[in-house]
């Protein structure tokens, strides 16, 4: 093999490993801006601003004794943290530990009348776990006791 | 007293493994065969140290003894005695412990094999094996001890999390470590070889079969974690592109190129900086998906508990063994003799283009997976990327990947003929066309590329069998002989075939859980509840007492066109102990298809929530997994890959190799 079509063909292969990671480059970027969801806590949901129609993840406790149980599954409940809460709507089975006062998050949308409709709820897995975000959450606004006062606190907020 | 001398017995194997680690490697620096042969025996001293301290703790488990605190955090003394074992690896100690005894069992079958690797490659490459075992021996000693006392002792125990308590997560956890720590044995090759300046395709002959038996176990555990989140979890999803799945499938991707690439190497003696590379790459990754679900930087059913001393631990050990072999990589790589060039159309080409997309589709993969951790502790923001963004990066990597395969496996070594190819692939093309048009026949509904997915699953099965009905059967001859002649084929042929075929069966099921219909109802007795072709009667909702937990039992009937098909039955259970509540799916199999159906919360007027999946040919997805498996433990027992190890490495004595500085 002359030294030439040695060094073309290195190139070549180098070019082709190029064009594959552009490829894998762009795909990443283009669903970066697209396919992403940001986590909002009902008080960032304010402070953001945050448009009707916008997918995004709200996490919080789910408010004592505003669970309603509709029709087919239908089920709306209030979730807070310690300054605001936004009323959620949902309709499907709840995962096996979703309780008032839990720390829960929610998947989905903000209609334009305020109202998140959620077509995902997920909560912990076992009981002494809070989702992440929403012990953060309460951490950063000061009032992580533990889970329990934590709701306790939230509700007298 | 069995429990502080199993905590000796880890103490004792630390130090053998430093032994292991420092002697063997100056024993090969000086050429000394006394101080190599000190591999081997330590080798196989370790594991009988890590060994005796794993039983030791199962023994506790066993016996109930609530003096350990391990025990204590985990077991319950009413608990079935499958979860009383399994309950050893259901948490964070015992589960690094299992981590070390794989590494130290891998270890010493390495030091068995005595025969089959020249010394010298052995002794270096079981000193790495030891630079690993140490680092999470300190690691278990130091924040993880799983035989900690409590004073005074419990008079019961706290309960294994009811998630774990489950047949399928019994078996989980030891198959995926199978499959990550293997991994570390071509990392210690590689970095044997590195050090010795050496690498021929001699090493890609030994080392092939242990990335191979790994890769094997670790499909096996990827599959049943994916079955167990598929039945466990309730939801009929089978896969999340959670954090903790993907920790699992990054070093399976990387380890499938890696497999591919030692074959290059193997026959044609090219790739060779590659391959090392992609050995320390993948254990890398293995380390990482360690660090991922065992630092508490996620949350999930496998984290078991957040301790930041735990995780900056972890941290420390994947810089060191990332950073130390990617430097011993970059300074070492240049003085390897670099490897043969060859065509663009040949199998060789092919299998580059497989790890360029293999490895492309693991980056994708590991960007969306740390993205989020990493834009957490620079900005603060919390984002989460899920299924939409895998669907836009990972899939469209892997299509053209998976199109490319019956193509690549084809092709003939060093120069191929693309049109000679396409032409013995026609027939193949035609019937995944027709598979194409059957399917848009037969449905209605679904998205418009499901089709396409059936007809590609059909291309990849056909395609794989192809090579043997290629290679044994030819026009006017009897079939006799085609028979003869394909039983006669090696077995890493019919190991490769079945293999790919596995891969297709995957790509069926995915394809046709298109085709799922759910539905979601309240129920009283008596009343039904439809999805496709299925009906579900609800018969009674019957209250048990297990022994370590309580639950309703909903029985019901299962009709397909009016016709009964048997019951089935699913249960929402309480865990006492815990007061953890969970539900279980019940199951119905025809064929290929299942019918899952999870129940709710009772309703306000008495009914009971249900939901209920028809999931047509599903199960294809596991199946395929495991056929994959098969077709790589296959590939295992050819005769080739045992033999021509040794009689190569009697060929070239140790004493008499010069290094290639």
């Amino acid at each position: 093999m002359t030294r030439r079509t040695r060094k073309t063909r290195r190139l070549t292969l180098i070019a082709a490993a190029g064009c594959v990671l552009a490829i894998a480059l762009g795909l990443v970027l283009y669903a970066m801006n697209d396919t992403i969801v940001f986590f909002n806590s009902p008080a960032d949901v304010q402070a953001k601003n945050v448009a009707p129609g916008t997918r995004f993840r709200l996490g919080g406790l789910v408010k004592e004794g505003s669970v309603q149980r509709g029709d087919k599954q239908q089920i709306e409940f209030d979730v807070m943290d310690a300054q605001s809460s936004i009323r959620v709507q949902y309709q499907g089975l709840l995962p096996d530990l979703f309780r008032e006062g839990q720390g829960i998050v929610a998947e989905g949308r903000l209609e334009p009348s305020g109202v998140f409709r959620a077509d995902t709820v997920l909560a912990k897995h076992d009981e002494n776990y809070m989702p992440r975000e929403v012990a953060d959450t309460l951490k950063r606004q000061g009032h992580w006791q533990g889970e329990a006062k934590a709701s306790q606190q939230a509700q007298q907020n | 007293m069995l429990v502080e001398a199993g905590h000796f017995a880890l103490a004792l194997a630390l130090g053998l493994s430093l032994i292991q680690f420092v002697v063997p490697l100056w024993g090969a620096r000086a050429n000394d065969p006394v101080l190599m042969s000190v591999a081997p025996s330590s080798a196989l001293a370790v594991l009988g140290c890590v060994g005796f301290a794993f039983l030791a703790l199962t023994f506790a488990y066993l016996t109930s003894d609530f003096s350990v605190l391990n025990v204590v955090e985990n077991s319950h003394s009413t608990k079935p005695l499958i979860y009383k074992i399994s309950g050893v690896w259901g948490n964070h100690e015992g589960s690094m412990l299992l981590w070390v005894l794989i590494l130290c069992l891998f270890g010493a079958v390495v030091a068995l094999a005595r025969n089959s690797i020249p010394m010298r490659l052995q002794a270096n490459t079981l000193a790495v094996q030891a630079a690993v075992t140490v680092a999470f021996l300190l690691f278990i000693l130091m924040t993880s001890n799983p035989f900690r006392r409590l004073i005074p002792a419990a008079a019961e125990g706290q309960d294994l999390n009811p998630l774990l308590q489950d047949p399928g997560l019994a078996i989980h956890p030891p198959l995926l470590y199978i499959g990550y720590v293997g991994f570390s044995i071509s990392f210690a090759f590689a970095c044997a070889a590195l050090i010795d300046g050496r690498i021929d395709a001699v090493w890609a002959r030994i080392v092939r079969p242990w990335t191979l038996a790994a890769w094997c176990f670790l499909t096996l555990g990827i599959a049943m974690g994916s079955y167990w989140a598929y039945y466990e979890l309730g939801w009929g999803g089978w896969w999340f592109w959670d954090p903790v799945e993907n920790a699992s499938l990054m070093p399976w991707l990387a380890g499938t190129a890696l497999l591919h690439s030692t074959v290059v190497m193997e026959k044609r003696d090219a790739l060779k900086v590659w391959t090392i590379l992609l050995a320390i790459l993948t254990f890398s990754l293995s380390l990482l998906g360690t660090f991922l679900v065992r630092s508490g930087v996620l949350t999930s059913v496998h984290s078991f508990a957040v301790d930041p001393a735990r995780g900056t631990f972890i941290l420390g050990i994947l810089m060191i063994f990332i950073g130390g072999s990617l430097a011993l990589f970059a300074w070492r790589a240049p003085l390897l003799q670099q490897g043969g060039l060859f065509a663009p159309i040949s199998r060789e080409g092919a299998l580059v283009v497989n790890n360029l997309f293999l490895a492309s589709a693991c980056a994708t993969v590991f960007i969306g997976t740390l993205y989020p951790l990493a834009l957490e502790v620079l900005t603060g923001e919390k984002i989460s990327v899920g299924a939409p963004f895998f669907n836009a990066t990972f899939l469209p990597l892997v299509l053209p990947l998976l199109l490319l395969l019956p193509f690549g496996q084809t092709l003939a070594w060093k120069r191929g003929n693309f049109l000679g190819t396409a032409q013995r692939l026609y027939t193949i093309f035609g019937l995944a066309i027709l598979a194409v048009l059957i399917t848009l026949a037969l449905t209605r509904g679904g998205p418009v590329l499901a089709p396409f997915g059936i007809g590609l699953g059909v291309y990849l099965v056909l395609g794989s069998l192809n090579e043997i009905v290629t290679r044994s059967w030819s026009r006017g001859k009897p079939l006799s002989v085609a028979w003869a002649k394909a039983t006669g084929l090696p077995r890493s042929t019919w190991g490769t075939v079945i293999a790919h075929a596995g891969v297709g069966l995957v790509v069926l099921g995915i394809s046709a859980t298109a085709w799922d219909v759910e539905s979601l109802g309240t129920l009283k007795p008596g009343e039904r509840i439809g999805a496709g072709p299925y009906e579900l009667r609800l018969e009674r909702i019957v209250p048990r007492q297990e022994a370590n937990y309580r639950e309703d039992a909903a029985l019901f009937r299962v009709f397909r066109n009016g016709q009964e098909l048997g019951t089935v039955e699913s249960m929402k259970r309480l865990y006492v102990t815990r007061g953890m509540p969970t539900t279980e799916a019940g199951i119905l199999t025809s064929g290929l298809t299942q019918i899952y159906v999870s129940l709710g919360e009772v309703q306000p007027d008495g009914a009971m929530g249900v939901r209920l999946y028809y999931k047509p040919l599903v199960l294809l997805i596991w199946i395929g997994a495991v056929v994959m498996a098969l077709g790589g433990a296959l590939s295992l027992t050819d005769r080739r890959l045992r033999i021509a190890a040794p009689s190569r490495a009697k060929a070239s004595p140790p004493v008499a190799s010069v290094p290639a500085e």
